[in-house]
C-alpha cells in the first residue's frame, strides 16, 4: 500500500478531514540542480484539533505549509494534492488561492519583528486583513479590529491601534500577529515556528493564547516547530519530519509513550531535560543530508545507529505500528526492537 | 578572597547612558543593564546564567570579560582585580580567559580560512614557527571532532554546528582556565546542539576548564550547570546548586520560568498547573522600584515588595534568593503563590546566613 | 522632533561659515591678482593700485572675510562683481531658474524612467529585461556626460535639426531682443541638455531602485501580505514600493542638492547660462565676489534640501519620526 493509502486508513476512524495533504511533493531548482525539499508527505488536520509538524531546519515543514497556501516561487515543481473541504488548493486559481489565504485558512510566521509592515500603522494592517475579505466599511472594520485586539489581551486596544510595530514588544507583537490570523475567523491556523523567538515566559502566554482561542472558535491549528515541548503541551497529533518526508505520525501521547522510529528516538533523547540527571545526552551523529543528493534508501540510513542493508536499498513506507493503526512510522526495524528501544528512551527520558 | 574561587564578582554594574540635548550631550537617564550582581565561580565548575531577554545576563559576561567596562563593583579574576585595568595590562590576562559566541554564522570572519581564525590567538599570545601553529591549529581542530585536513577552508563552508566547533577550538587555542559561553546552543538544532553541549562536558574534562554558561533555555542550563543564577532585570533574582534550583526553587519568577518550560512529555504537561505571567519584561531604562519583578509577581505584596530592594535569603548550602516572601514549597499553582505567607512564617523557612 | 530640527539648523550654520571660510582662503592662496586682471591689459602700476583699493582688495584677508560676511547677514548684498560691476545678486538671479530648469526637469524625467526600468527589472531578474537594463546601467555609468552632450548635440540638434542644439529660452520673460521665448522654445531647447543631464543618473537609480526592490520583496511582511490574501498589486504598491523607494528619497534630496549648484558640464556644451557656466567664467576670471556668490547660493541650496529631505524622511519613516 503507498504511504497515502496507509494515511488514509489511518484517518478514515477520525471522521471528516478539514484539510487533506495528499503525497505534497515540491521540488526547486536551484543553480546546482533539483532540491527536493518536500518529497511526498501527507497529512490530515482534522477540525477544532492541533496538529503539530516537528522536524529541524531543512526537514520541509515550512516549505510544506507554504506550498499549501500557494505562497512559494513560481519556478518550484508542485504535485499532489492539498484538499481543504474536498477543494484542491494546489490547482486552485490565484484569485481563488486570495480568497482563502486570511479568511479561511491564516498563517502567522516565526519573527514577529519583521513580520509587519514598518511604515504602516497596526490599525491600518488590521483593517487590510477584513477589506481584503468583506464587504463592509471602514469603521466596521476598525470596530473589528478592535475587538480582535482585545480578544487576544493587548492593553489599551484602541489606543493603540494607531501605533506602529517598533512601538510594540516581541510578545505583542506575535499577540498582533495572532489577532490579523484570526480577524476573519479562518477554520485553519497555520504557525511557522510562532514561539522560536520570544521568551519562555512570553512562549507560555502565547500558547496558553492560542489554545484558549481555538476554544473558543473552534479553530484548527497546525503548529509546525522543531521543540518537542511545544507539541507536547499543545498538538493532538504529531507529524515526524526527516529530509522532506514523514518518518513518524501518530497521536501526541502514542507517539510520545511508543515512539517508533529511530530519529524520534535521536530526538527524545537528544534533549535536556528539567527533571532528570543525565550524564551524557543522546547525540545524533552527522548532520541532514543535503536534499540535492539525498541518500539513497531511507534518508534517515547515514545517521541511524540501527541502519542495516535494507535501509540503504530500499525506502521505507508509512507502516501502521505497535498495534495500532492510527500510528504510522516509516522503519524497516522489527516491533521487538522498536518496542525496546522505546522504552529505552523513555526509561532515560524519566530516570 | 577564596583561592578556590577562580571569579569573583561584587556588586557589578553596567549604566549605558541616556543623553539629550542640542549642541551638548545631557545625560538624563541611564539604562541598568547591570545593577548590582554578587557571585563566585569555582575552579572547575559550570556556573549557568539564566534569564530571559533584557535581564543583563550578555552584558554580565561582557563586564567580566573586560569588553565593556563596568560602571561599578570589582571583578577578581584567579586572584587579581581586573576591574580598572588598562588594555595594555589586560591583555596577558586575555589569554585566560577566552568566549564562545552565540551566532556561528557572525562570530567567524568569512574572509579568513579556518587555520588563521583557530590559530589567531597563538600569534597574540605566543610567538611560535609558522609550523608549531600549523601543528597545534590541527590538533584543536580535532580535538573538538572537526578534520585536520580542513584546516584551509573558509567558514562558509561548514554547518552551523561545524562553525561552533570551531568557535570552540578558536577559544582552547591558548589553554585558557576560564570559557564563558553566551548562548553557544541557541542557533543550533537540537541533534547538534546535543553533540555540541557533550563536547563542551567532554572538554572539560579533559582540560581543567572552568564555565560560565549563559542561556535561555533551562533544560540546557540544568544539563551542564553544577550551580545556577537566575538574572531578571539587572539583578540576581536566585542562586543555587542545579539539583536545588530545579527541585525547590524559592524565588516566585524562578517558579514562574520553571513552570513556562514546556515539556516533552504530553501526559506530564496536562498535570502540570502553569504559572502563565502577565505582562512583558519591563524596559531596563525605568526599572520598577523596590523589587524590579514586583509587577509580575504573582506574590506582590503592596507597600513592601514596590518599597525596598529585597533582601538575600539563605537556605543552606549556598542557595539564595533576593525576595521578602520565597516560595515554602514546589510546586506550587499560581493560586497558591499568591496565598503567600506571613513575613514571619517565610522568614522561618530561611536558615539564618 | 523640534530638537532635530534647531540641531540641523545650528549644524548649518557651522557649515556655512566653514564652508565660505575655506573658498575665501583658497581664494587668496591661489597666486593670481584680480585687481591686475580687473584692471586690463594696458594697465600702470599705478592703476593697478588704483583698482586695488577700489575692489577693496588692500584690506587684510580676515577684514575682507568679516566685510563679507557682514554684508551678506545684513544687507543680504553679495556684492559686485571684480569683472563688469554688475550686483552679484542679479547675475545669480538669472542664472539660478536656469539650472534649475535644467535640474529640476532632469530628476523628473530620470526618476520616471528609472522607477518602472527598476522595478521591472526586480521582478523579473535574470530575464532579458533586466539583462537589458544592467548593461544600459553599465553604459550609462561610463558614458562621460560631455561626450553624451556632444554626440546629442551633433546628431539630433546638427545632423537631423530635430532640435535646437543649443541656447536657453526664457519659459516667462523672454528680454527684448532674444530670438526665442515661451513655454514652447523652453521646452524644445531644454529636451537634448535634459536628456544629457538625466542618462548618468537614470543608469545609477535604475541599479539603486532595482536592488531596493529585490530586498523588499524578500522581506517578511511582504510574505505576511501576500498570506492575507492580498492581491499582487496591493502588495507592490502599499508594502514592496512604500518601504523599497524611502531610501531613493533621501539619495534624490541629495542629488538634486548637489545639481543646483550647477550642472556644469550640460550648461557648458549646452550654452545654458546657468550657475555652472557662472561659476566657471567667474573662476577664470579671479572675480571672487561672484565665486563666493555662487558658492554661498549652493551651499545653502544643499543645506536647505538636505534639511528638508531629513524632516520628510522624518515623515515617511515612522521609525524616525519618535525618537
Amino acid at each position: 500500500m503507498t504511504n497515502l493509502a496507509m494515511v488514509d486508513a489511518a484517518r478514515a476512524s477520525s471522521g471528516e478531514a478539514l484539510l487533506d495533504v495528499r503525497d505534497l511533493r515540491t521540488y526547486f531548482h536551484t543553480d546546482d540542480g533539483v532540491v527536493g525539499a518536500v518529497d511526498g508527505v501527507s497529512f490530515t488536520v482534522q477540525p477544532g484539533k492541533t496538529l503539530g509538524i516537528v522536524g529541524e531546519s531543512g526537514c520541509g515543514k515550512s516549505v510544506t505549509n507554504l506550498t499549501i497556501m500557494g505562497l512559494y516561487p513560481k519556478t518550484a515543481l508542485v504535485s499532489g494534492q492539498a484538499l481543504f473541504r474536498g477543494e484542491d488548493l494546489l490547482k486552485a486559481t490565484p484569485k481563488r488561492l486570495r480568497e482563502v489565504r486570511g479568511a479561511e485558512i491564516a498563517m502567522i510566521f516565526q519573527d514577529p519583528m519583521t513580520s509587519l509592515n514598518p511604515v504602516h500603522r497596526i490599525g491600518d494592517q488590521l483593517v487590510e486583513a477584513v477589506v481584503l475579505h468583506k464587504d463592509v466599511t471602514h469603521s466596521q472594520a476598525r470596530g473589528r479590529a478592535l475587538e480582535a485586539m482585545n480578544e487576544v489581551g493587548i492593553p489599551q486596544a484602541a489606543r493603540r491601534l494607531d501605533d506602529y510595530p517598533h512601538q510594540f514588544s516581541g510578545g505583542m507583537r506575535q499577540r498582533v500577529m495572532i489577532a490579523m490570523a484570526l480577524i476573519n475567523n479562518p477554520s485553519v491556523l497555520i504557525a511557522d515556528e510562532p514561539t522560536t523567538a520570544l521568551d519562555v515566559t512570553t512562549q507560555a502566554q502565547i500558547l496558553a493564547l492560542m489554545a484558549n482561542l481555538q476554544q473558543e472558535y473552534g479553530t484548527a491549528i497546525v503548529m509546525i516547530t522543531h521543540d518537542l515541548g511545544v507539541v507536547a503541551e499543545i498538538a493532538d497529533d504529531i507529524v515526524v519530519m526527516y529530509a522532506g518526508r514523514v518518518v513518524e505520525y501518530g497521536g501526541v501521547d502514542e507517539l510520545f509513550e511508543r515512539p517508533q522510529h529511530p530519529y524520534t528516538w535521536g530526538l527524545l533523547g537528544s534533549l535536556p531535560r528539567l527533571g532528570t540527571e543525565v550524564e551524557r545526552l543522546e547525540q545524533i551523529p552527522g548532520q541532514p543530508p543535503s536534499l540535492l543528493l539525498p541518500p539513497w534508501g531511507c534518508r534517515f540510513n547515514t545517521r541511524c545507529p540501527y541502519a542495516f542493508g535494507r535501509c540503504r536499498q530500499q525506502d521505507p513506507r508509512l507502516m501502521p505500528s505497535g498495534g495500532s493503526n492510527e500510528h504510522l512510522q516509516a522503519c524497516f526495524l522489527d516491533e521487538d526492537t522498536k518496542a525496546a528501544e522505546a522504552a529505552k528512551t523513555l526509561a532515560a527520558a524519566v530516570a | 578572597m577564596n583561592d578556590d574561587h577562580i571569579l569573583q564578582v561584587d556588586g557589578l554594574q553596567k549604566y549605558f547612558p541616556v543623553t539629550r540635548g542640542i549642541i551638548l550631550q545631557k545625560q538624563i537617564a541611564s539604562v541598568k543593564a547591570v545593577d548590582g550582581i554578587t557571585f563566585n565561580v569555582r575552579r572547575g565548575e559550570t556556573l549557568g546564567v539564566v534569564g530571559e531577554s533584557g535581564c543583563g545576563k550578555s552584558t554580565m559576561a561582557r563586564c567580566i570579560m573586560r569588553l565593556l567596562d563596568p560602571t561599578g563593583g570589582t571583578i577578581v579574576f584567579d586572584g587579581r582585580d581586573i576591574t580598572r585595568l588598562s588594555r595594555s595590562e589586560m591583555r596577558p590576562v586575555r589569554r585566560d580567559m577566552m568566549m564562545i559566541f552565540q551566532d556561528p554564522y557572525a562570530s567567524l570572519n568569512p574572509r579568513k580560512r579556518v587555520g588563521f581564525i583557530v590559530g589567531e590567538p597563538l600569534l597574540i599570545h605566543e610567538k611560535q614557527s609558522e609550523d608549531a601553529m600549523k601543528r597545534r591549529v590541527q590538533e584543536l581542530l580535532e580535538v573538538v571532532g572537526l578534520n585536520p585536513e580542513h584546516y584551509n577552508r573558509f567558514p562558509h563552508e561548514f554547518s552551523g554546528g561545524q562553525r561552533q566547533r570551531i568557535g570552540i577550538a578558536r577559544a582552547l587555542a591558548v589553554s585558557p582556565k576560564l570559557i564563558v559561553c553566551d548562548e553557544p546552543v541557541s542557533a543550533l538544532d537540537v541533534s547538534v546542539q546535543a553533540q555540541i553541549l557533550n563536547l563542551l562536558k567532554d572538554l572539560q574534562h579533559d582540560f581543567d576548564l572552568t564555565y560560565v554558561f549563559i542561556a535561555h533555555d533551562l533544560n540546557v542550563v540544568r544539563y551542564i550547570s553544577d550551580r545556577v543564577m537566575v538574572m531578571y532585570l539587572g539583578k540576581m533574582a536566585e542562586f543555587a546548586n542545579g539539583p536545588d534550583l530545579y527541585a525547590a526553587p524559592r524565588h516566585p519568577y524562578t517558579g514562574a520560568l520553571l513552570s513556562a518550560v514546556p515539556i516533552p512529555d504530553p501526559k506530564l504537561g496536562r498535570a502540570r498547573q502553569q504559572i502563565v505571567l502577565e505582562g512583558d519584561v519591563p524596559n531596563p531604562i525605568n526599572p520598577p522600584s523596590g523589587c524590579v519583578f514586583h509587577p509580575r509577581c504573582p506574590r506582590f505584596h503592596e507597600g513592601v515588595c514596590d518599597v525596598e530592594d529585597p533582601p538575600v535569603a539563605s537556605f543552606g548550602h549556598g542557595h539564595e534568593a533576593k525576595c521578602f516572601y520565597p516560595l515554602e514549597r514546589w510546586p506550587l499553582t499560581a493560586e497558591e503563590m499568591r496565598r503567600r505567607p506571613s513575613s514571619q512564617v517565610a522568614a522561618e523557612a530561611a536558615v539564618p546566613s | 522632533m523640534y530638537r532635530y530640527i534647531v540641531r540641523r539648523l545650528l549644524w548649518a550654520i557651522v557649515m556655512f561659515i566653514a564652508v565660505t571660510m575655506i573658498t575665501y582662503v583658497i581664494f587668496y592662496v591661489i597666486p593670481a591678482d584680480p585687481a591686475v586682471l580687473a584692471a586690463g591689459r594696458s594697465a600702470r602700476p599705478a592703476d593697478v593700485i588704483r583698482v586695488r583699493h577700489y575692489l577693496g582688495l588692500d584690506h587684510s584677508v580676515p577684514y575682507q572675510y568679516g566685510l563679507f560676511l557682514k554684508r551678506l547677514v545684513i544687507d543680504r548684498n553679495l556684492g559686485r562683481s571684480f569683472v563688469n560691476r554688475r550686483p552679484v545678486n542679479s547675475m545669480i538671479g538669472e542664472a539660478a531658474p536656469v539650472t534649475a530648469s535644467l535640474v529640476i526637469g532632469g530628476a523628473i524625467l530620470w526618476m520616471i524612467l528609472a522607477t518602472p526600468i527598476g522595478v521591472l527589472s526586480a521582478l523579473r531578474p535574470r530575464s532579458l529585461l533586466d539583462r537589458m537594463a544592467m548593461v544600459f546601467v553599465l553604459i550609462g555609468i561610463s558614458m562621460p556626460v560631455v561626450w553624451i552632450g556632444l554626440v546629442l548635440q551633433y546628431s539630433i540638434g546638427f545632423k537631423w535639426g530635430v532640435l535646437p542644439n543649443a541656447g536657453y529660452c526664457d519659459v516667462i520673460n523672454p528680454p527684448p531682443g532674444a530670438d526665442c521665448g515661451g513655454p514652447v522654445d523652453w521646452f524644445q531647447h531644454m529636451i537634448l541638455p535634459w536628456t544629457t543631464f538625466a542618462i548618468l543618473f537614470t543608469a545609477i537609480y535604475v541599479r539603486m531602485i532595482r536592488s531596493n526592490v529585490m530586498d523588499t520583496l524578500g522581506e517578511d511582511y511582504v510574505r505576511t501580505a501576500r498570506a492575507k490574501g492580498a492581491p499582487e498589486p496591493r502588495v507592490m504598491t502599499k508594502h514592496v514600493l512604500r518601504n523599497a523607494m524611502l531610501p531613493v528619497v533621501t539619495m534624490l534630496g541629495m542629488d538634486i542638492a548637489i545639481a543646483l549648484g550647477g550642472a556644469v558640464f550640460t550648461e557648458y556644451i549646452f550654452g545654458l547660462p546657468g550657475l555652472g557656466r557662472l561659476a566657471v567664467q567667474s573662476l577664470f576670471n579671479f572675480d571672487l565676489p561672484t565665486i563666493m556668490g555662487v558658492v554661498v547660493f549652493s551651499t545653502m541650496c544643499i543645506i536647505i534640501f538636505n534639511l528638508f529631505v531629513d524632516i520628510l524622511y522624518a515623515f515617511i519613516d515612522p521609525r524616525i519620526r519618535l525618537e
